[in-house]
């Protein structure tokens, strides 16, 4: 049955006007597509024009096993590729109640935490590149190939790995892992000193990000707004302290909030979140159990007929995945609840009654990946 | 007395020109050609050091990011920006179909020109300079203000959005920053007592005005340095030409030859602002001297004063680039507001400061 | 609130409600007319302040379309969810509750995008993902494709 929809014409007053920023654009970090309604320099309405890197990966889940679901994820995320399978490993794991040997949880603890150290890094390179500070593009990239350089010795890609599969790792990680990973921490904390000084003491920054894009703690619950963003308003939703999984009830690490619910607050929340992520793998990283690095799984994987929903924290907040099997090989249905889909809903909110050059540092601090509200 | 060795080589070859004219052909002849070679030495000049400028920023810009820039065309990359000139030559010139062809082709000839006007009245060396006029600054400050109609016509006849919101934003940036830079500049004719340029060099003959007017010159320099900066949308005040905002601004439908002249314009505007702050406030051509040590002095003549005017004036020019390299960007409004509500506050009360040092004989 | 109490409240509230056994939250299958109301009382109530939807999604199970609202407490850390379902595939329609969380405004309207099920009352009903024009819900089961689906 086809159906006509008509797409609503926004209202134009006097001296109304609209503006395309996207699909390609310098500033919205990906395919996105934002009709902005103007009057004069201020934004009245935004409208979000998704979909342009749509892949029905929800649709495809329901044809695929679950050690091929894994490869699927990475391209959710990519900043965060490590949770995202994470995700689906323990999806398998807590479903089928097979217990990982601590070697794996050790290195898939240190590996995520990698990550969300790399995800923030390019997220503070582009957010000053977008405010104008452009060598803070080279600086965070340049830290960051320290990482990727990592992971491309252990796992044998820099970018979308696909390590972890249901019941452990793919292979072991490089003997010198450990003594690169400490060498990177030892590097990289004199240099983050360097971040604060290019932008976090800096008055211009400071003067474009406070009491930039209010959002209270009670419109960040009724958004759905996870991770630093929603940290950055006072709304505690770290699931690693609230829904511990893998080593996180183990490790000591502060959960980071700030009550203002500006830009600036959730960009604070980042940068110590980085801080705490290297404190946790400092924790870890010289008391790796020796071991097996996957349990003995069956060569077809078949969840028991049920529904599981398994939540983790990505760098850009809480992650879940819904899965609904009929003991088959692969999913009945899998949905993902992915945190960039939430935290692009309040755009339009946040930025009324502002300014352009607001709307893309606000557009930064949400720190949306396009690839996980399409997938 | 400054360089006596330089000043002659300079007069005398000027002279031997003037000379060898004036013997060949009749007088207006004579003048019509002197004019000429003049015009043309300029607009060389004018050229080279744009080219120079730009192959000096990617270079600046590159080792803060820490990375190596332009290094294949020449040897170090030297020959880039004559090998973009080629390409930007041989790019299709866009005709945009309702702009207003007349004023669209206009707009970046009127930036050139009044950019152009502007290097002829400053002094390279003694002696070296196009006109001297006895209200040089006055005339500097004026004719650098033509840049702003180039840059509202370009916005409004390229018939497009963020055209015309790049050069509204643009203009009111540029008119609002003259009256710092005009200010701070008064502040130092005050102390000198003369706006003609050669007067206001050799005023700086035993100390430079930044260091003769100490605390109020300071001021005013520093208050100089973020106005121009401001003029000549760059570093952290390029709202204009914000890339990550709005495309590129007022300059968006140009292309080829034409974004080259505003290109250009833009890089031009920097030497002059760099080559008027030099002048006013560290001393253009004199060399470093100080009052009393003659022997220290007549070694500082030893290096050549377009050397000295031009190391200064790069002096001022790595400080812009370094602010544009490392700050983030102001907001247009906040940009209006520092001007507006701190910078011309602070220019009145210095204004008014010198004056009255001047009265009571309080400085060097 | 320990689940034996949570549970009564919401038969409590929703006599009709069918609970399902053995499963990892508290679950529910509400009938549809009593959604919102029932919906409401669970966030503004005090004992129960189910402030955080977390999760809103929709399956075609075959014989019935159903959606489901994971839904969690911010304050008291409990979590429940609730399930509507219709059986009508051509005209499936629930009432929206993006009035009681805001982030339903975006889900409901990928759930209409994939599936095709109508929200009563919704701000902006319309496709998120596909294209204005598309014809038919991919994530129904019956939905063919062969231009865009490849089958193996």
């Amino acid at each position: 049955m086809k159906e006509v929809i008509h797409t609503p014409v926004p209202s134009v007053e006097e001296e109304e006007y609209h503006i395309n920023m996207g699909p390609q654009h310098p500033s919205t970090h990906g395919v996105l597509r934002l009709v902005v309604t103007l009057q004069g320099e201020i934004v009245k309405k935004l409208k979000p024009h998704c979909g342009y890197i749509h892949r029905g990966m929800e649709k495809m889940c329901e044809k695929d096993t679950y050690p091929q679901i894994i490869h699927l994820t990475d391209r959710m995320d990519y900043l965060s590729a490590h949770i995202n399978n994470h995700a689906v490993c323990l999806l398998v794991e807590n479903a089928l109640q097979i217990e990982v040997p601590e070697r794996v949880k050790y290195i898939r603890t240190i590996m995520d935490e990698l990550c969300r150290i790399q995800s923030h890094q390019l997220w503070w390179a582009s957010f000053g590149m977008d405010l104008g500070g452009l060598t803070c593009f080279f600086y965070g990239l340049r830290d960051r190939e320290k990482i990727l350089d990592i992971w491309e010795e252990s796992t044998g890609a820099r970018f979308l790995q696909s390590y972890y599969t249901p019941g452990g790792l793919m292979w072991d990680i490089h003997p010198d892992f450990q003594k690169h990973t400490k060498e990177f921490l030892k590097y990289f904390r004199k240099k983050i000193k360097d971040y604060e000084k290019i932008l976090s003491g800096n008055v211009i920054f400071r003067e474009r990000s406070r009491n930039i894009g209010l959002m209270t703690k009670e419109e960040a619950i009724s958004y759905g707004v996870t991770g630093p963003s929603g940290r950055g308003s006072g709304f505690s939703c770290d699931v690693r302290k609230h829904h511990p999984y893998a080593l996180y009830d183990k490790v000591e690490f502060k959960e980071i909030l700030y009550q203002e619910g500006d830009t600036l607050a959730r960009y604070m929340v980042r940068m110590d979140e980085m801080y705490e992520s290297m404190h946790i793998i400092d924790q870890l990283i010289d008391n790796i159990p020796e071991g097996d690095f996957s349990a003995k799984m069956k060569a077809v994987i078949k969840l028991p007929a049920g529904e599981y929903y398994q939540r983790v924290e990505s760098a850009r907040g809480d992650l879940g995945l819904y899965c609904i099997s009929d003991g088959n090989k692969t999913p009945y249905r899998l949905k993902f609840r992915t945190p960039s889909f939430s935290n692009l809903s309040v755009l339009d909110h946040i930025s009324r009654d502002l300014k352009i050059a607001d709307l893309v540092a606000i557009g930064g601090s949400l720190d949306l990946v396009i690839p996980d509200i399409d997938r | 007395m400054a360089s006596n060795i330089y000043d002659t080589f300079v007069a005398s070859i000027t002279q031997w020109i003037h000379s060898g004219l004036y013997n060949l052909l009749p007088p207006t002849w004579a003048l019509i050609v002197e004019l000429t070679i003049i015009g043309l030495v300029f607009l060389l000049f004018y050229a080279l050091v744009g080219l120079f400028l730009v192959y000096a920023e990617r270079k600046v810009c590159a080792f803060m990011q820490n990375r190596v820039g332009p290094n294949r065309v020449g040897l170090y990359g030297i020959f880039q920006t004559i090998a973009d000139f080629i390409k930007l030559l041989m790019k299709e010139l866009v005709v945009i179909k309702n702009s207003d062809k007349l004023l669209f082709t206009l707009a970046p000839f009127i930036v050139i020109i009044a950019s152009f006007m502007a290097i002829a009245a400053i002094p390279f060396a003694k002696g070296l300079h196009a006109i001297d006029f006895d209200i040089g600054i006055l005339y500097v400050i004026a004719v650098s203000s033509l840049g702003v109609i180039g840059v509202l016509l370009a916005g409004w006849s390229s018939n497009n959005k963020y055209s015309l919101i790049g050069a509204m934003r643009s203009g009111a940036q540029i008119i609002s920053y003259e009256l710092s830079v005009g200010m701070s500049l008064l502040t130092i004719i005050i102390l000198a007592g003369t706006m003609q340029f050669s007067e206001l060099v050799q005023g700086q003959e035993y100390g430079w005005f930044i260091f003769k007017g100490h605390i109020h010159a300071i001021i005013a320099f520093l208050v100089y340095l973020v106005a121009s900066t401001a003029e000549t949308n760059r570093g952290p005040f390029d709202l204009a030409e914000a890339e990550s905002e709005l495309t590129a601004g007022f300059h968006t439908e140009y292309s080829g030859i034409k974004f080259a002249f505003f290109f250009l314009a833009e890089y031009m505007n920097m030497f002059i602002v760099a080559s008027i702050g030099a002048t006013v406030f560290l001393g253009g051509w004199m060399p470093f001297h100080v009052w009393g040590w003659s022997g220290f002095n007549q070694v500082m003549d030893y290096i050549p004063p377009s050397i000295w005017y031009i190391g200064k004036t790069g002096f001022i020019i790595f400080l812009m680039m370094w602010f544009k390299w490392t700050f983030p960007r102001l907001r247009i409004d906040q940009l209006l507001t520092l001007e507006w509500k701190y910078l011309l506050p602070i220019n009145l009360f210095n204004i008014l400061l010198m004056a009255f040092i001047v009265l009571m004989g309080w400085h060097f | 609130m320990d689940l034996e109490k949570l549970k009564e409240r919401v038969l409590t509230l929703v006599p009709e409600a069918e609970f399902e056994e053995n499963k990892q939250f508290l679950t529910f299958f509400i009938p549809a007319g009593k959604l919102h109301a029932t919906a409401m009382r669970l966030k503004e109530d005090e004992d129960t302040a189910f402030d955080y939807l977390f999760c809103q999604s929709a399956t075609d199970m075959g014989k019935y379309l159903m959606v489901v609202y994971h839904m969690e407490s911010t304050k008291l850390g409990h979590a429940i969810v609730l399930k509507v379902k219709t059986e009508d595939r051509q005209n499936p329609a629930f009432d929206t509750v993006c009035d009681i969380w805001r982030t339903a405004e975006f889900h409901e309207r990928e759930i209409f995008d994939l599936l095709g099920i109508r929200f009563n009352n919704h701000p902006d009903l319309r496709r998120l993902f596909l294209d204005e024009n598309w014809v038919g819900y991919p994530l129904r089961k019956d939905y063919q494709d062969e231009v865009n689906i490849v089958e193996l």
